[in-house]
């Protein structure tokens, strides 16, 4: 046997060459990743920084309140804010409602046969269709052979047609997530599938569920194509702070036309005009997507399993 | 091992074996086959469980018993690719009958599972959800809940525990108790028959014990069927055994006969842990 050499026993456990190596490299690729995440910050700070500095000679509470005036070179955004709203309310007062029911379809009842199949993938690939093909859509199938005509109804339907695909799978993603345990409980002492969908797993995935709906508002509310090929016009009268001004039957005008009125087709805009009118359509998209976030935190406090 | 993907054979119902007179105790099977898909997982089970006596299934892991034990409330038929053939008798009705509702068939054959899943609901609520479930709410006085959550709730031994928290969480009681609570959210329905599926494997030594105590004074009133990995809790726990190998029926009998003189030379080496 050969005695171990002192020299060894002190050398014991420490980098060899090829670990140096090793450890240079992690930590290049770590510097590297790091960087990247930050340079995506970069652009967000970036643009919100710009939007702002640019918006700010424009931005006030007139701002939000007032008509257009002087051929939309000056005054305020009233009526695209007021048509927004109503774009995406009434296209989620549509799509949430036949969403939901039809997740819960696909996911409390559905078997697994070629009919579930078609349905799934009709849903993905509606999923899939650029916005501005629900655009023609909308236009032949509501402006014309349903006769809404241009109005904030044909629209609406558009923007819920959509809408409809993600608010499905956001649904099935939240009803999945309960425990299949409650569900055998539940069937275990006798209860139909609905009294368990009603009693058990509503209750337990309605946080999910909601937040899902509420961040398509985000969405029906940014897009531009679907609407205006269906109901949004570059200008509208409108009493200054109406909350009523339109019906269903009328066009309307919306934030994000409006911004694109305001930035290409009018001549002599007040400069900062356009750019406020971005920042309170990111403001007003941002400030939903938050309350979205306290919505489910508050409603995951309340359920515990 | 080859396993037959051939349809059952049509004359399983032919020959009566189940006798008339005493047809309506505990439960009867007869020719049972079960298959996922292609994978046969019942082969021709005819066995009976007594009425009143707690039967322990036992066997090696994928031998059936899961599989018979959730025939006998039919949950199996929730699952995709799930076939059925032969015949289950409970309280004399053959529970395939199209006549029967799975409903009312589930109110009595309850089941307690593996790990304790009491809904996420109080621990009041656990225990009247079933009545609440077959109930129309206008039969639904106060009283008659606060009466049969007391009454449950002292049958599984919590009502002293519990009587000051039924308001709390399920969830956040101990394993023990919501595994006890599991077993008395099936009382209200007065079931006859009670499925325990390993009911113990979650619990610790403390807990088993309570469970198998509260096992002993149910016994008599309900009919309990218990699958479990442990043997030396079928022994201890059960008054009848049956061994279970590969989706057959090996042997059935008194649990003391059937560790100290198996008659099937693969029971005796199955309790003797060469395998499983």
């Amino acid at each position: 046997m050969n005695p171990v050499p002192v020299t060894s026993v002190q050398a014991r456990f420490t980098r060899t060459p090829l670990v140096v190596r090793k450890e240079r490299q992690q930590a290049a690729v770590r510097l590297v990743l790091l960087a990247m995440a930050v340079l995506m910050v970069l652009p967000l700070v970036a643009i919100v920084g710009h939007l702002v500095v640019q918006a700010w000679p424009a931005l006030s509470w007139e701002f939000l309140v007032d008509v257009p005036r002087r051929g939309m070179t000056e005054g305020g955004i009233w009526p695209a804010l007021v048509g927004t709203v109503y774009l995406v309310f009434i296209s989620l007062a549509v799509s949430a409602p036949i969403g939901v029911l039809a997740a819960i379809y696909l996911n409390e009842y559905a078997r697994d046969n070629w009919f579930t199949r078609a349905i799934n993938l009709a849903v993905i690939t509606l999923a899939g269709v650029p916005s501005i093909v629900h655009a023609l859509f909308g236009l032949g199938a509501f402006v014309y052979a349903a006769r809404f005509g241009y109005s904030i109804l044909a629209a609406s339907l558009t923007l819920a047609i959509m809408t409809l695909p993600v608010i499905i799978a956001s649904t099935r993603e939240a009803l999945a997530a309960v425990p299949v345990a409650f569900r055998e409980a539940c069937w275990n002492v006798g209860a139909t599938r609905w009294q368990t969908i009603r009693a058990i797993v509503l209750p337990n995935s309605i946080s999910g569920i909601l937040t899902g709906v509420i961040l398509q508002v985000s969405r029906a509310a940014g897009e531009t194509a679907p609407i205006l090929f269906t109901g949004a016009v570059f200008f509208k009268a409108v009493q200054r702070g109406d909350l009523f001004p339109y019906r269903l039957t009328d066009q309307c005008m919306a934030l994000s036309m409006h911004l694109y009125t305001v930035s290409t087709q009018v001549p002599n805009v007040r400069e900062a005009i356009p750019w406020a009118t971005a920042v309170v359509l990111l403001g007003a998209v941002l400030a939903v997507n938050a309350a979205a976030i306290a919505l489910r935190v508050w409603l995951r406090n309340r359920k515990r399993w | 091992m080859a396993y037959s993907v051939d349809p059952p054979p049509a004359d399983t119902a032919a020959a009566p074996a189940i006798p008339e007179t005493d047809a309506g105790e505990g439960i009867w099977t007869h020719k049972l086959n079960l298959w996922y898909g292609a994978f046969q997982a019942l082969r021709d089970v005819s066995v009976h469980f007594r009425r009143g006596l707690i039967t322990g299934l036992i066997g090696p892991s994928g031998c059936g018993k899961t599989t018979l034990l959730r025939c006998f409330n039919r949950i199996n038929e929730r699952y995709p690719g799930v076939r059925t053939a032969g015949e289950i008798r409970i309280l004399g009705k053959n529970i395939y009958d199209p006549d029967v509702s799975l409903v009312e068939l589930r109110k009595a054959v309850g089941m307690v599972f593996q790990r304790p899943n009491p809904l996420p609901l109080s621990v009041y609520e656990n225990v009247v959800f079933g009545l609440r479930t077959h109930t129309p709410r206008s039969e639904l006085t106060r009283r008659l809940l606060d009466d049969e959550v007391e009454r449950a709730l002292t049958e599984v031994g919590l009502w002293h525990h519990l009587k000051d928290r039924l308001g709390a969480r399920a969830t956040s009681l101990q394993l023990e108790q919501q595994q006890k609570l599991c077993i008395a959210r099936l009382l209200p329905l007065k079931p006859d028959i009670i499925l325990m599926d390993e009911p113990c494997s979650a619990l610790d030594v403390e807990g088993t014990r309570a469970i198998e105590e509260l096992m002993f004074q149910l016994r008599g009133r309900y009919t309990i069927v218990i699958v479990t990995h442990n043997m030396a809790q079928a022994r201890r726990t059960s008054d009848e055994c049956l061994f279970m190998l590969l989706g057959e029926m090996v042997e059935h009998a008194r649990t003391a006969d059937l560790f100290l003189n198996p008659r099937d030379s693969r029971t005796a080496e199955y309790i003797e842990g060469r395998y499983g």
